[in-house]
Parts: structure tokens; sequence; C-alpha cells
């Protein structure tokens, strides 16, 4: 499986509001695959938190997707998921989102490493 | 864990060397998992700089592309829904290569391009110029966070694979090492045992041995006073048939 992704590039996966979509499928991320499931996911005000659940979980198993970028205030609603997953691929970046503004504290990988070395150091 | 907890192996000469072998090798593995221990420690801490390095970086390069598609948006109206429905193939994909510290294999993202770009067109109308900004804009982010994403992926492995290697060290430290040495007093003490039993014995068989001489002496004083009596009784002839008995010294 190694020889295989090694030679396979791996897609990144979107999870985020629709800006943020938008703004990483310009980049030029997007790709639906042949059974017409895309990479990335649409999260609006009338998206269910179980939705978003279904959708993180999906990634996680889809085996080419490398890396998944989760916008932090969705990322918070499902923390608990995101916890739970501590493989190292895929990894899951949380990334800020355009209306709320990044917090460090909140990271799953940085709470991890808290207690190594001094908060301070993320100002 | 009081003396009881040790090897079940047969006290004697070829189990103490075995043992101190053990011990030796224990000793051995020890240090080089506490080297490679440390190694670890190092690039961890290494990396752990860069990641709130790169995190910063990531904040202020996601400030940046949030803000240019609202430019974009502002020059060439909403294109959300355009962008949305015409996904097909991936342009920006990543590779994993592997870089080993220490014998732990760290997985390293690389992004790279393939194929064209499916949103050409997008903006050909008013803004394409906002729009090009945009996308080299979003594709910085993209490569900002792969290389964050390599990061990470490289801390949780290394976060994994420092644990298990103190753990390693840990239980050679002070289980594997004082098992072997609780082994080696054992056998060295019942070693030391089997000697003093055997002196013992040696002791014990010339005491035996010493009382067996003095008797036979006895009995042989006592035939030769016999024998002389006898003698001074017939004393006819000393050639005759009497003989004396072997000297055995």
């Amino acid at each position: 499986m190694t020889m295989h992704s090694s030679i396979k590039g791996k897609l990144i996966a979107v999870i985020g509001d629709e800006d943020t979509c938008v703004g990483f499928l310009l980049g030029g991320i997007g790709e639906i695959n042949k059974n017409r499931q895309p990479n990335f996911m649409v999260v609006d005000k009338n998206t269910s938190v179980s939705e978003i659940e279904e959708t993180f979980k999906k990634f996680i198993r889809r085996d080419d997707i490398d890396i998944i970028l989760i916008s932090q205030n969705i990322a918070e609603m499902i923390r608990h998921v995101i916890d739970s997953h501590t493989n190292p691929v895929p990894a899951v970046l949380e990334i800020p989102s355009k209306d709320h503004p990044y917090d460090p504290t909140k990271d799953s990988i940085l709470r991890r490493a808290r207690g190594m070395f001094n908060p301070e150091e993320f100002r | 864990m009081s003396g009881k907890d040790r090897i079940p192996i047969f006290p004697s000469r070829g189990a103490q060397t075995l043992m101190k072998g053990r011990l030796k090798g224990a000793q051995t593995g020890h240090s080089l998992l506490k080297k490679k221990a440390d190694a670890l420690q190092m690039r961890f801490r290494l990396i752990l700089g860069k990641i709130i390095e790169t995190k910063t970086l990531m904040g202020e390069v996601m400030k940046e592309a949030s803000f240019s598609l609202a430019e974009a948006k502002f020059a060439s109206g909403d294109f959300n829904q355009q962008i949305l429905q015409n996904v097909n193939r991936a342009q920006i994909k990543v590779r994993t290569k592997k870089d080993n510290v220490a014998g732990v294999s760290l997985p390293v993202f690389e992004s790279y391009q393939e194929g064209g770009d499916s949103y050409e067109l997008t903006g050909l109308a008013r803004g394409g110029q906002q729009l090009a900004k945009l996308k080299k804009n979003y594709q910085k982010a993209i490569s900002v966070l792969v290389d964050l994403a390599s990061l990470q992926t490289s801390f949780v492995t290394l976060d994994e694979a420092i644990k298990i290697t103190n753990r390693r060290v840990n239980a050679i430290e002070h289980v594997i090492i004082p098992r072997i040495e609780r082994t080696l007093a054992y056998i060295v003490s019942e070693l030391d045992e089997l000697e003093r039993e055997e002196f013992y014995r040696l002791k014990k068989i010339q005491d035996k041995k010493k009382v067996i001489r003095a008797k036979a002496e006895k009995i042989a004083a006592e035939k030769k006073r016999l024998g002389k009596l006898e003698e001074l009784a017939a004393s006819n002839n000393i050639f005759d048939e009497h003989h004396d008995e072997d000297l055995l010294f």
C-alpha cells in the first residue's frame, strides 16, 4: 500500500463554509470521483452536526485523501470525533475560517503539545 | 517485587555466565534506546517550533487569501455556485515521501500540480485579475497547509514513537535490569551455599576417615601385641610360617 500511495497522488479534502471551500477549489484541490463523491463539504447554518460527522468519518475512511482541512469553528462542533482520530494519516488540519479568528489553544494537536512548552510561544 | 521476581533458571555457573551476558546486553540496549529517545526528542522539539511558526504563517496567509476572495467577489460578482458546480479533477495533489529519524519513518507530504486549471474561464467577463490573484493566494495557502500537514503528521508519529521508546527505556531500567540482577544475586548465593556444603562434606569425610584410621591402627596394635605374645609362646623359628602384614603407607 505504501508503494501504491507513493506513486499515486493523494487528495486534500476540505470541510468549511462556502467561501473557504470556494477559495480552495479555485486553488485547485477539488475533485469529484467516479462515484460522484466530492472531496469537499460546504457547511452552512442549516447543516446538522451529524452530517458533518458523517462526512468527516467518510473522508477519514477514504484512502485517496491524505490531508483534511477543516475550519476551526466546524472542528469545534465535532471535536470528539477529531480527538478520537489519532492516526497520523490522514492529517487533520484546522484552519481559520473567514469570520472566526484562529485560536491555537483549541487545536487538537497543539493541545496535545501543551505542557511541553509555555503558551507564550504562541504569540 | 522483593527478591521473588526473578528469571526461573537453575543456579549454575553456566546460568551465571548467561545472566551476566544478558545483563550486559540489557545495559547496552538501555543506553542505545536512551540515545534514540534523545534523538527523537530533539527532532520533536524542532518540529514543534516549526509548527508554531507555520501556524502563525498560515494565519496570515489565510487572512490574505480570504481578503482576496472578497476582492474578487466585489470585482466579478458572486461566483460561488459556479465554482462549486464545476469541480471535476484535482489540480493540486499530494504525494508522500518517507523521512527517517532514528529508525522512525516520518511521512512527508509534497504537493504537486497535475493537469490544467479547470477554472480558466472563470472571471473572463470581469474581475479576471482579481481572480488570478485569488487563485495564487489560495495556492500559496495550500502549499503552506501541506507543509503544516507534514509537520503535524511528523509530530503525531514522533509523539507516539517517543512514548514507546520511553516506555521501553523505563521497562529495561526498572524491570528487566533489576530482575537480571536479582537472578544473578540468587545464583551467586546459591553457588556459595553449594560451595559451603561441599566444604562441609569434605571436612566430614576427613573426620570419618580419621576415625576409621584410628580404629584400624588400634586393631593393628592389638594384633601386634597378640602376635608378639604368640611369638613369645612359640618362638622356635621366626622364618617358619609367620608373615608380617604388608605395610601400607
